[in-house]
């Protein structure tokens, strides 16, 4: 980057700049002003500079809220260290508002502390009288509530350098931020011109000077000045979100058809793939609704394609019925859940892990399938390799869930080095074995090769009614019995190669927290800083969720107590009419009772907000009776 | 095996199969006695026969319904999916198989209830493969519930004192549907007319939806019975470029209208016949019509390497 041709104008006036070990920024505006292009580019500079990043969405419920309004926070927040970082953080250390209402949204989700410094756009100050007045009133709410409050003329310096400053302000504010965090200018400016590549080279050197003056600014006229140790890495890194993990991980596959139907948080996913999956031998498939994205799916998936289809929630209610069908006439698949809240169409934008026994549970009959669950970014690639073979190494559907959390938070990590090894052979069309069933069960593992059209003397009947070895439809009733066993045996075949989880912390205390998808950086925080402070409790995050990964119950009991950190709903203890009878129970949790016959408790929540570490330490003080935070 | 210009390549002659009607049976249908399924399979079985189909190659996809049961009594691969869910499956195996022979079996409800949305997309679509909708006016599997095409009055279980709302006709339905590209009717019980419209439609590049009004002894004899008997009760659309008949055949019929299935306009008209008689034969086709099946399987086979470096070019973009 240091031959880089957009060089520094004019060294800056040497400031003090204070060592921090992180920071949690976010920028906050209506929707459309460009506060998460400025966000994202703030991460990927730090990413580039060798810090650990992670980034978050910040979401208003509405696609267009009205303009300056306490419900229309929209923007992101982006969290900086000099180590790994694997979630949101607790509050935020730096915002920078474009104006003063959207933060009473995040004051109401707790998202700030005293201390906490607010730039703020100040021609709100003398726009009209009503403006005025509100933003008056504002900043000395702000100001009791313990905030340092910077005023800043942000629309008054763009319109220096443009004329339209609703165009740029973001990149002003882009460089007031690397400023103040001590970013290398350089790569800013090399990363702004990979904003506006398709750009004209007027609107390019526009946002560049922009960069500077913002830059400029907070060196001239902010007190508050910071670095941030980095060490930029040897191996090539990458950064996206879950959605894009995942697109890429579909292409790496080998999956050639992505059947779906749009739906948020899910929906980007496709996006992503969009541009390049034709190339890379492959199309996406808008049905016409959720039930024919699988339909399709499975019918390319029995003429020998394992396909994906990726939905959230309300379309996995719609597929369950052909989700059955996969499981009862056993067809490979990959079923993708990017879970949103719920129930019905819920908080279309807000993560929640609400899918987990739906999902299991949610089909007719005993339905067999498997159910993975990343818990980072990187994770979301691997995993959709990993789901297409098991796929078709146990004759199954496979679930993926992830969460809108994954879905939009933002993250980098070693760039996979994609192998010839992950996508499958050319569909089988050899002339079937003389004397083979389409369903010739193992009877210890429950496992049977697949006829695939095409194939000679294979041909058979796929049918979702009870059917025995040939497929044809079981008059005799032992039969369906049999069936049913053959296809819950391939569950305990599976988790016979399972490993056991790893533990984070000692294998014994008095307190194991279990987690499972995007709460994992989270937890695995929270366990630390608890455990620097002389807290006795470990963590344990699972990826498997069917088959469970084993040894759980005997790692269980080495805790004094076990209890899962969910975001989805339960009952607290402590509303007269909750009792431990009628206690209904964080998803996990209910599943991991019914499992493994252990007393446990649980923390969940469905504020539609990922969990922050704080938030569970909070927790585990009160259920540790011990001091855990400042 | 015969070696030409061995360094060049090798040809290798499979050995001629010939496949006869028995290849294509399998178990004894189950359907009632009387019931039009059973001529339909016979026809089914014929054309594979005449066509020489592959019977790995062919796949018959079907819903559930009595008719649903099809794809068990044939010998090739089958798929015996989900009410109403036919259409979605059949164009997922289409999109990347252009070497499958795909057809789909529906009934009344299966089509024009559960599955309508299906129906009016998978006509968009336009894959090839061939649709037989089994009209038999009610639901059978489940015992005589109103069906969407049951005539206006039909007494069923639901409707003991008969059925109280006009029914859809499918074939005006699906003319009025976007990129519809074959639409035919026949008979269960007029095997030469029945024959013909198959080999029709299974010549067609694109979908071919055909309407087949069949005979359900069981809940609607009193329905059927009229028409099949009575020799006025057909109307035979007739046109070189239609489902022609050997003359000794269409002889047969008495009503006899000249129809051109070029014209949309004319069809849609034609097809509102269907409320004073039974009209037979091919009502449009557009052999030009957008097919979804060319563009899915247009991008077959990328190779490996190609495959990684568009996927790696992508990456591109996330690299830091
Ligand atoms: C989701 C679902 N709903 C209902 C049924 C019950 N069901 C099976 S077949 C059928 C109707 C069949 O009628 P039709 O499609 O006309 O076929 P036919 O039996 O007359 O050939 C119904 C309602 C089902 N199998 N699945």
């Amino acid at each position: 980057m240091s031959n880089n041709s957009e060089t520094i104008k004019s060294e800056p006036v040497k400031i003090k700049r204070e060592q921090i070990r992180e920071a949690v920024v976010e920028i906050v505006s209506d929707s459309g002003e460009g506060a998460q292009k400025c966000g994202q580019s703030l991460g990927t500079i730090s990413a580039k500079m060798g810090n650990g990043v992670w980034t978050v969405e910040i979401i208003p419920a509405e696609i267009r809220p009205p303009a300056r309004s306490k419900a229309g926070a929209s923007g992101i927040r982006v969290r900086m260290g000099s180590k790994k970082v694997t979630n949101m953080g607790d509050h935020a250390d730096m915002v920078v508002a474009l104006n003063e209402q959207v933060l009473y949204g995040r004051i109401d989700q707790n998202a700030y502390k005293p201390g906490t410094y607010l730039l703020i756009e100040n021609k709100w100050a003398t726009d009209t009288e009503e403006s005025n007045a509100a933003y008056t009133e504002s900043i000395q709410k702000f100001k009791a509530l313990g905030y340092i409050i910077h005023e800043i003329p942000m629309e008054k310096e763009c319109l220096k350098h443009v004329s339209d400053p609703r165009k740029g302000k973001n990149m002003w504010v882009l460089g007031l931020l690397c400023n103040i965090y001590d970013r290398d200018l350089n790569i800013a400016a090399a990363q702004v011109k990979a904003i506006f590549s398709k750009k004209s080279d007027d609107i390019i050197q526009s946002n560049i000077d922009l960069l500077h003056a913002g830059y400029a600014y907070a060196n001239d006229n902010l007190p508050m000045h910071f670095t941030i140790a980095s060490k930029v890495s040897k191996e090539d890194f990458v950064v996206m979100n879950g959605n894009e993990a995942v697109s890429l991980g579909v292409m790496a596959a080998g999956i050639e058809v992505c059947s779906m139907y749009p739906i948020t948080p899910a929906t980007s996913a496709s996006h992503a793939m969009a541009e390049k999956m034709e190339s890379a031998g492959g199309l996406i498939h808008q049905a016409e609704d959720e039930i024919a994205a699988i339909g399709f799916a499975i019918g390319a998936s029995y003429a020998g394609q394992t396909a994906v289809t990726i939905t959230s929630g309300p379309g996995i209610a719609l597929k369950t019925e052909f989700i059955g069908l996969a499981v009862m006439a056993e067809v490979p698949l990959v079923i993708v859940d990017v879970q949103r809240g719920g129930p019905s169409t819920g908080l279309p934008t807000k993560v929640e892990q609400g899918d987990l026994l739906a999902v299991l549970y949610g089909a007719a009959g005993d339905a067999p399938k498997i159910v993975l669950a990343p818990s980072t970014i990187e994770e979301c690639f691997h995993y959709i390799i990993l789901a297409r073979k098991l796929a078709e190494s146990f004759r199954t559907p496979v679930f993926v869930l992830t969460d809108a959390n994954l879905a939009t938070g933002v993250q980098p990590f070693p760039r996979p080095k994609i192998k010839s090894a992950w996508f499958p052979d050319p569909i089988d069309q050899s002339k079937w074995e003389e004397g083979v069933k389409a369903y010739d069960w193992d009877p210890k593992t429950g496992l049977s090769k697949r006829p695939i059209p095409g194939q000679k003397g294979g041909m058979y009947t796929l049918t979702g009614l009870a059917h025995d070895e040939e497929s044809h439809v079981a008059y005799d009733p032992s039969i369906n019995q049999r069936a049913a066993e053959s296809r819950s045996r391939k569950l305990a075949a599976l988790h016979k190669t399972l490993k056991e989880p790893k533990i984070l912390g000692d294998k014994s205390g008095d307190l194991l927290l279990v987690g499972w998808g995007s709460t994992r950086g989270a937890i695995e925080e929270a366990v630390e800083r608890a455990r620097e402070r002389g807290a006795k409790v470990s963590s344990l995050h699972l990826h498997f969720l069917s088959p469970m990964e084993p040894g759980l119950k005997s790692i269980f009991k080495n805790f004094k107590k076990v209890m899962t950190v969910e975001i989805n709903y339960s009952d607290t203890i402590g509303n007269s009419l909750i009792t431990e009878e009628n206690r209904r129970y964080a998803q996990l949790a209910w599943y991991l009772r019914a499992q493994t016959l252990t007393d446990i408790d649980c923390f969940s929540n469905v504020y539609g907000q990922p969990l922050s570490p704080i938030q569970i330490l909070e927790m585990l003080e009160k259920k540790l009776d011990l001091t855990l935070t400042e | 095996m015969i070696s030409l210009q061995p360094d060049f390549c090798d040809i290798e002659i499979p050995e001629k199969e010939h496949y006869s009607i028995e290849d294509y049976s399998s178990s004894k249908a189950r359907w009632c006695s009387g019931c039009g399924a059973h001529t339909i399979l016979h026809s089914v079985q014929k054309l594979c026969t005449d066509e020489q189909l592959p019977p790995e190659k062919t796949v018959f996809v079907s819903g559930i319904g009595c008719s649903s049961r099809f794809p068990h009594y044939m010998k090739t691969y089958g798929f015996h999916g989900l009410h109403g869910r036919a259409f979605p499956v059949a164009s997922g195996i289409k999109f990347r198989r252009p070497d499958l022979h795909v057809f789909v079996i529906t009934g009344d409800g299966d089509c024009c209830s559960i599955g309508a949305g299906h129906w009016v997309h998978a006509i968009r679509y336009n894959m090839k493969m061939v649709v037989l909708l089994f009209d038999n006016s009610i639901y059978g599997l489940t015992k005589k519930q109103t069906s969407p095409t049951s005539p206006l009055g039909t007494h069923t279980n639901t409707h003991p004192t008969g059925s109280v709302l006009p029914p859809i006709n499918p074939i005006q339905s699906t003319l009025g549907l976007a990129n519809v590209s074959f639409v035919a009717q026949t008979v269960d019980w007029k095997p030469a007319h029945l024959n013909a419209t198959l080999k029709k439609a299974y010549d067609h590049p694109g979908l071919a939806f055909v309407r087949i009004v069949q005979r359900c002894p069981i809940w609607m004899r009193e329905n059927y019975e009229p028409t099949v008997k009575d020799p006025d009760a057909i109307t035979v659309l007739n046109h070189e470029n239609g489902i022609v008949l050997e003359e000794n055949a269409l002889k047969k019929f008495r009503h006899i209208q000249e129809h051109d299935p070029s014209n949309l306009v004319k069809a849609r008209e034609v097809a509102e016949l269907v409320k004073t008689t039974t009209p037979i034969g091919l009502f449009y086709q557009n052999k030009e019509a957008i097919r979804y099946d060319e563009y899915g399987a247009h991008n077959l086979g990328v190779p490996v390497e190609d495959r990684i470096n568009a996927i790696n070019s992508l990456m591109d973009k996330y690299a830091i």
